[in-house]
């Protein structure tokens, strides 16, 4: 009884986590590397505001109206900060602290009101509900697959088929931005691209892991890969490696300990990140111990007389 | 009449108290974080915070005040802490490293939060109410702790008020003087996990950060001074603290922690729009006047100079509201059109030609 449970529902939710994680750490690759990061945390805050005024407006959950109004309160969020930051009364931190409150808070405030006809409560906003995927399916060639499952490969694809597209613009902007600008590659445009399209993967990632844990899901694989590695493409592996690696250990942990799935995944992100920021093997703390030591017990060489 | 009930109502008497505590600490310690660009370490201490709530709950098995803040202080600090570590020791840059740290505590609550919620504890409800905020909840107990600490953290920052003050603006120069500096600015971040410890009941650990950006960059609008910053930032903290406790209060059902945060959000808009000297509005309104005497200046000096070149006629030069303007204000008058091309019967009158020669003199002058 308990193995066929388990066949049926582990699968899909490592799955869901699985692609959560590789959709998210390729857009949060490009805003680890521009120094953006808390703009995932922003992002995924006013995406609230997004869910509850298109669900108002439309009545709708999910499917792609949702995706397209997060996207737009993507940019809304990102246009106000940079809108207040513009004024040069407030920094660009104080923007950013300024605007995803006043907009998570409004979308809280709707919930509170409209809690008795919307589905989603505060308690779903911030946590998801990834062990309950299994339970919402779409039949796909007669199989029945999660609808998170759906959403996620959608936004994945999307995500990745952007990246391709337009991967040597975006590797220019990102490390040039001036260059990238002389050259006429708009780097300010695809920059707003890649923020719509993260929040229309916070928005698909909402069901499963909620708003804060995307954070998690966007910045520190992103981040572990950044440690480990120093070509671009190499770290959208590594991003997706260590996603795959955190839903799976983090779905067996969390059900070892009866815990929130999405929660435990999350942690082992931060478990991973720890990892390579200590045994990296070019930048990892304990490497760069052992190789001071062995620069210090070497042999001193002579100065090379002139 | 029901004011008067709604003061002597014991539970309201305890928000308006907690409210006004946290406005008194968050105003001013934010102030130093807006200041030392630090905005979003407040986001990610009070999001640690959580991990701290539930470990004191699953050590004491209580929802004791002490504990909690103990414990939220703990890994506040500690959050802050490795944030600083990751930057030091590896090439993460800040904002990745406050998000992952931000992300990772908040995950490391959650899990926490679900394995005392799969324990059964009966004592455990309540424990959510430190994600947004219950003011209603707060008890006379926990405002005498709010309050030492709120006095404690105030009475700090009045003794160490130059040393602060030296590191916030100038750091380099506080260094040159022998200076602890890594102790002060460690201490300025451990300041702002306490503020954030006495609004966790009011505003929850998730909009906590706002308490601490919003007062500071309201106040930073309408003073110049640090000590006036401060002062003004406890007071938009306190009235948006009791203001938004108190209609959470009145509404049953309407989370704190956002009625506050969005009031607190109000009086920034109204700061940025209206404070003398900074304010947009005063901005725009300065433009427009200038833009108009430039106007007027233009054309009293084309007038006066090439009254005789049709191709410099007023009716060319500005726009009809301006030349009725001047004919009101007694600078021009208008005549019959005249019989050359280009002539459309404006002129100056007396008056006029004394301020356009005045005109002139300044352009004159300023030109040689």
């Amino acid at each position: 009884m308990m193995a066929e449970l388990l066949t049926t529902t582990a699968l899909p939710i490592m799955l869901v986590g699985a692609m959560v994680g590789i959709a998210s750490s390729a857009v949060g690759t490009f805003l680890v590397l521009r120094g953006n990061s808390m703009l995932s945390d922003a992002i995924s805050h006013s995406i609230v505001f997004g869910i509850v005024i298109v669900w108002l407006l439309t009545k709708q959950q999910s499917g792609p109206v949702q995706l397209i109004g997060a996207a737009l309160t993507g940019l809304l969020t990102v246009l106000l900060t940079e809108a207040l930051a513009s004024t040069k009364r407030v920094k660009q931190d104080t923007a950013i602290g300024l605007v995803f409150p006043a907009l998570f808070s409004i979308g809280v405030l709707l919930l509170n009101i409209y809690a008795n006809d919307v589905h989603i409560d505060t308690h779903t906003v911030l946590l998801g509900e990834i062990g309950f995927v299994w339970l919402d399916t779409l039949d796909i060639f007669g199989l029945p697959i999660p609808q998170a499952l759906v959403s996620m490969s959608v936004m994945t694809v999307l995500n990745y088929a952007f990246i391709g597209l337009f991967y040597k613009e975006l590797k220019l902007a990102t490390f040039d931005p001036a260059l990238a600008k002389t050259f006429g590659f708009m780097p300010s445009i695809l920059f707003y691209v890649l923020l719509m399209l993260t929040s229309s993967t916070a928005v698909a990632a909402f069901d499963a892991v909620g708003a804060v844990l995307f954070i998690a899901f966007a910045i520190v694989p992103a981040s572990a890969a950044y440690l480990l590695t120093d070509r671009l493409w190499m770290m959208f592996i590594i991003g997706a490696l260590i996603s795959i690696a955190s839903s799976i250990s983090g779905y067996y942990l969390a059900v070892f300990l009866n815990v929130s799935i999405g929660g435990m995944m999350a942690v082992m992100t931060g478990v991973f990140l720890m990892l390579a920021f200590l045994a990296g093997p070019r930048y990892g703390v304990i490497t760069q111990l052992v190789k001071r030591q062995r620069a210090r017990q070497a042999p001193v060489e002579p100065p090379p007389s002139v | 009449m029901v004011w008067l009930e709604l003061l002597s109502d014991y539970t309201f008497q305890n928000v308006v108290i907690g409210a006004s505590l946290l406005g008194l600490i968050s105003g001013p310690l934010g102030c130093f974080a807006v200041l030392r660009r630090q905005s979003l370490l407040g986001d990610a201490i009070s999001h640690a915070a959580l991990p701290g709530i539930c470990l004191s709950f699953i050590i004491t098995g209580s929802r004791d005040i002490g504990g909690i803040i103990m414990g939220s202080l703990i890994t506040g600090s500690a959050a802050a802490l490795i944030m600083l570590v990751l930057t030091r020791l590896s090439r993460l840059k800040t904002d990745a490293a406050l998000g992952a740290c931000l992300s990772i505590f908040f995950a490391v609550g959650i899990v926490l939060l679900t394995y005392i919620q799969s324990t059964n504890n009966a004592s455990q409800g309540g424990l959510e109410a430190f994600l947004f905020g219950q003011a209603a909840a707060t008890l006379r107990s926990d405002l005498w702790v709010m309050g030492s600490i709120t006095l404690v953290t105030l009475v700090l920052l009045a003794v160490f008020w130059k040393q602060a003050k030296l590191v916030t603006f100038d750091a380099e120069y506080a260094r040159t003087l022998g200076m602890p500096i890594t102790v002060i600015e460690a201490s300025l971040t451990a300041m702002v996990a306490l503020a954030v410890v006495v609004g966790l009941q009011m505003v929850g650990v998730i909009l906590m950060a706002a308490m601490i950006v919003a007062p500071a960059a309201a106040a930073r609008q309408w003073s110049r001074h640090l000590g006036g910053m401060l002062t003004i930032a406890a007071g938009v903290g306190i009235v948006s603290g009791v203001s938004g406790a108190t209609i959470s209060t009145l509404s049953r059902g309407l989370a704190t922690g956002p009625l506050i945060v969005l009031t607190a959000t109000v009086i920034v808009l109204i700061s940025l729009a209206l404070a003398p000297g900074r304010g947009l509005l005063w901005g725009v309104i300065k433009h427009y006047r200038q833009k108009s005497a430039l106007q007027k200046q233009q054309l009293l000096y084309a007038l006066y100079k090439h009254s005789a070149d049709p191709s410099c006629a007023p009716s060319t030069l500005g726009s009809r509201r301006m030349l009725n303007k001047l004919k009101q204000q007694g600078y021009l008058s208008r005549s019959p059109r005249g019989t050359t091309p280009g002539d459309d019967g404006w002129g100056l009158t007396a008056q006029g030609q004394a301020e356009a020669r005045r005109v002139v003199a300044a352009f004159e002058e300023l030109a040689s």
